[in-house]
């Protein structure tokens, strides 16, 4: 199917709610730095962020400052804007992140035709400023740059 | 090793209201048709509600998502005595098998007598189950899902199925193959909302809602109730109809599955997977049957291409072959011999959620009964084993095997 470019979702209307455990992740993007929450023994990484690490069960948090690009591991591709059900393409994209043991973000990819995005394409972050001051972590493609 | 509880338990009764466009079912209440569904269910194994003394449900009765249903105020509206046992298994639609396991353990723990299982579901326009994820309040857990515009149950699954796609090579004319064949089934199904034979055109016209899943690919939106009763085997052969015995029931998961598409961090090869292998593999062990021994499977069918997931998961074909399984025919019901195609089993036989209706999961466990009773519409010739599934979803996702009294 021929779908035409991929745009990211409108930032205004996204709104997103943090809690002690996930706020370092949204405060580190406002600041456009990627992070991601990592286990501060054992090294393994987790998203989204909770209290525990799954692997040792250490609560000690690290929040390192990653590369910024990563391999689409899937996708899905949608026609109409959630918000307004008007026509809108736009990809959902699952990222592996570059840095990490495979910890995965879902967002959004632009730059690209919605038809041309494929599993294992390398991406880098992008940033979409959405309500209350927040800044929402999206994805480009790398040879756009 | 084999289930101490094997073939004790038995369903009794099933009952539902008539199956109505999500919608449509109003000026009625849930508790209007969870006891229309459940005094049913009491006729079709007759007793009276005043013996049913246990309520095993799951989805925490809140599939409604605005009206719910409760123990009490099903007793109160009923005229129910008392309750020996009330307990609802966790997460989702994944959990309506397990719920009747849940029955079953209250019976066998001599907590109860009658158990109903049951589900109520009206989608009215303020909370319609497909968008309910997108019109929630974003809280910190889905603040990293929801802004992506993933915004419904069939967008998620859209993405596993991409991987499955990628992983594997399964093509999109298997997902059609799998609303056709259940489609067929549908047709004369007197209750069933999608009744006309699905061309391929009307398949590939069909509007794409999250590529590669199109509008046929996801279930309906209905709104109705279906009540089972569970009760013990003594007591199930004096009940009106011949039992449908709880052969294996099981539910749970592994972490690797876990939060499942609310979460996408699923390593391969759970992630393009059912999060069924836990529950498949302790049924089989259960019962020391397989896939194949299976007279007919009825297969939780939210979404088009988890059914052909399930199919791997549950062993019917090998992981990676759900496709190419399909594609030859080997879910179809022929009405001509009353069995399967091409040494496959028959999958939804009554049409499954994506033609008949969707009341989360209760109308194949309905029809798994009757297939073993033997008063199905589209019913397999000398059927003793049926296999019921529920999810995938969130864990627990859940399965049942009933057999041939």
């Amino acid at each position: 199917m021929s779908y035409g470019p991929a745009r990211v979702l409108p930032g205004e209307g996204i709104k997103i709610t943090t809690n002690p455990d996930t706020e370092p992740f949204w405060g580190a993007a406002r600041e456009r730095r990627l992070t991601a929450c990592q286990c501060g023994d054992c090294g393994h990484f987790r998203m989204p962020p909770s209290p525990f690490c799954p692997k040792c069960q250490s609560t000690r948090k690290v929040w390192p400052d990653l590369p910024g690009t990563g391999t689409i591991f899937s996708f899905a591709i949608c026609s109409k804007n959630p918000r307004t059900g008007e026509d809108y393409v736009y990809v959902p994209v699952v990222v592996s992140l570059d840095g990490t043991d495979d910890a995965r973000l879902v967002s959004n990819l632009g730059g690209i035709n919605a038809e041309d995005v494929r599993i294992g394409q390398k991406v880098e972050v992008d940033w979409n400023p959405i309500d209350d001051g927040w800044v929402l972590p999206v994805f480009k493609p790398v040879e756009a740059l | 090793m084999t289930w101490v509880n094997q073939d004790k338990c038995a369903i009794v009764g099933i009952g539902a209201t008539d199956y109505y466009v999500r919608g449509k079912s109003w000026p009625r209440t849930i508790n209007d048709m969870a006891g229309e569904a459940i005094l049913k269910a009491c006729e079709d194994a007759g007793i009276s509600v005043n013996q049913i003394d246990g309520i095993a449900y799951y989805s925490t009765a809140g599939a409604g998502y605005l009206d719910k249903f409760d123990t009490a105020s099903l007793m109160e509206t009923l005229g129910i005595p008392y309750v020996g046992f009330s307990a609802t298994l966790t997460s989702g639609g994944g959990g309506c098998p397990g719920a009747i396991g849940l029955a079953t353990a209250g019976l066998m723990n001599q907590d109860c007598t009658y158990t109903v299982t049951l589900m109520a579901l009206q989608q009215l326009p303020q909370h319609r189950l497909g968008v309910v994820f997108g019109s929630s309040a974003p809280n910190p857990e889905n603040s990293f899902l929801q802004p992506s515009g993933l915004v419904g149950p069939g967008h998620l699954m859209s993405v596993l199925a991409r991987r499955h796609m990628h992983l594997y090579g399964t093509q999109p004319e298997a997902f059609k193959e799998i609303v056709q064949a259940t489609r067929e089934n549908a047709l004369d199904r007197p209750k069933a909302v999608r009744r006309k034979p699905l061309s391929d055109e009307e398949y590939w016209t069909s509007p794409m809602l999250a590529d590669p899943l199109r509008r046929l690919d996801f279930c309906l939106e209905t709104d109705g109730a279906v009540a089972v009763i569970t009760t013990t085997m003594d007591r199930a052969r004096d009940c009106r109809h011949k039992p449908a015995v709880v052969h294996g029931v099981a539910h749970g998961g592994t972490r690797e599955w876990g939060r499942a598409f609310a979460w996408m961090g699923m390593p391969d090869p759970d992630f393009a997977s059912s999060g069924h292998k836990f529950v498949a593999d302790r049924i089989w062990n259960q019962t020391g049957l397989t896939a194949k021994d299976m007279d007919v499977a009825l297969i939780y069918d939210h979404f088009s291409s988890m059914v052909l997931m399930q199919l791997e998961d549950y062993g019917f074909c090998e992981k990676g072959e759900g496709s190419d399984y399909v594609l030859s025919g080997k879910i179809r019901y022929d009405k001509a011999t009353r069995g399967g195609v091409n040494g496959g089993v028959p999958v939804n036989t009554h049409g499954g959620n994506l033609n008949e209706a969707y009341i989360i999961g209760m109308t194949h466990i309905v029809e798994g009964v009757e297939q073993v009773r033997g008063t199905t519409v589209n019913q397999v010739e000398d059927c003793e084993f049926a296999l019921v599934t529920g999810g995938p979803a969130s864990l627990p996702v859940s399965g049942l095997v009933l057999r041939r009294a």
